[in-house]
């Protein structure tokens, strides 16, 4: 396994909640990033963002991990919960804040986090 | 660049028995797709799972960069 997989795949496992995207929560780079971290941010989630777009090889990587071809993608102690179509629809639902509860308790706090993943230069 | 229709003829393949499906071109520009389905195959299945058919369905489109984004509704019969 290359590094960089075993770099995400560290991530994806030991992470409360991943979402990688495009972009950074700062500076949102694309539509749909956005709408899966505002979900997240609505249930209460402890998000680390690990941002794609430094390199190509991040996402084929994450794909080639997650058999999910598309950006973003939100796991939940490792477990793949979806892209932000699933995301926001288990908002809406409830079961997104429900499954954090399961996952992580309900005394979590909403918080923000960047982690980056080296690449080569 | 993908016309709706191609992206139809390959899902209607996927899902032959599907009682909704639809595509729209939510830009016009022929990147930006909105697919919505329901089918029998979706019942018992996860959000996830049924999403990974419609990936699964859209492979070659998807591979090739055809589709930019791609938004999913999908629910089963019951």
């Amino acid at each position: 396994m290359s590094e960089l997989r075993e770099q995400i795949k560290e991530i994806i496992e030991n992470e409360p909640v991943s979402l990688f995207m495009k972009g950074t929560p700062q500076l949102v780079m694309c539509g749909n990033s956005d709408r899966a971290l505002r979900a997240l941010r609505e249930a209460g989630a402890p998000v680390t963002a690990v941002d794609v777009l430094p390199d190509p090889q991040i996402r084929q990587e994450l794909s080639a991990l997650s058999g999910w071809p598309t950006i973003p993608q939100v796991f939940i102690k490792g477990e793949l919960v979806g892209g932000a179509d699933i995301v926001e629809e288990l908002a809406a639902s409830g079961e997104l804040r429900a499954k954090l509860d399961e996952a992580l308790g309900p005394d979590r706090e909403q918080a923000e986090r960047t982690a980056a993943v080296a690449t080569q230069a | 660049m993908a016309a709706p229709q191609t992206l139809e003829a390959l899902l209607r393949d996927s899902f032959p028995d599907a009682d909704e499906l639809a595509v729209e071109d939510r830009t016009g520009g022929g990147d930006h797709f909105q697919v919505t389905i329901a089918s029998a195959r979706f019942e018992g299945l996860s959000l996830v799972e049924q999403h990974r058919l419609v990936y699964e369905a859209l492979a070659a489109p998807l591979g090739d960069g055809s589709i930019h984004e791609l938004r999913i509704k999908t629910r089963g019969l019951a």
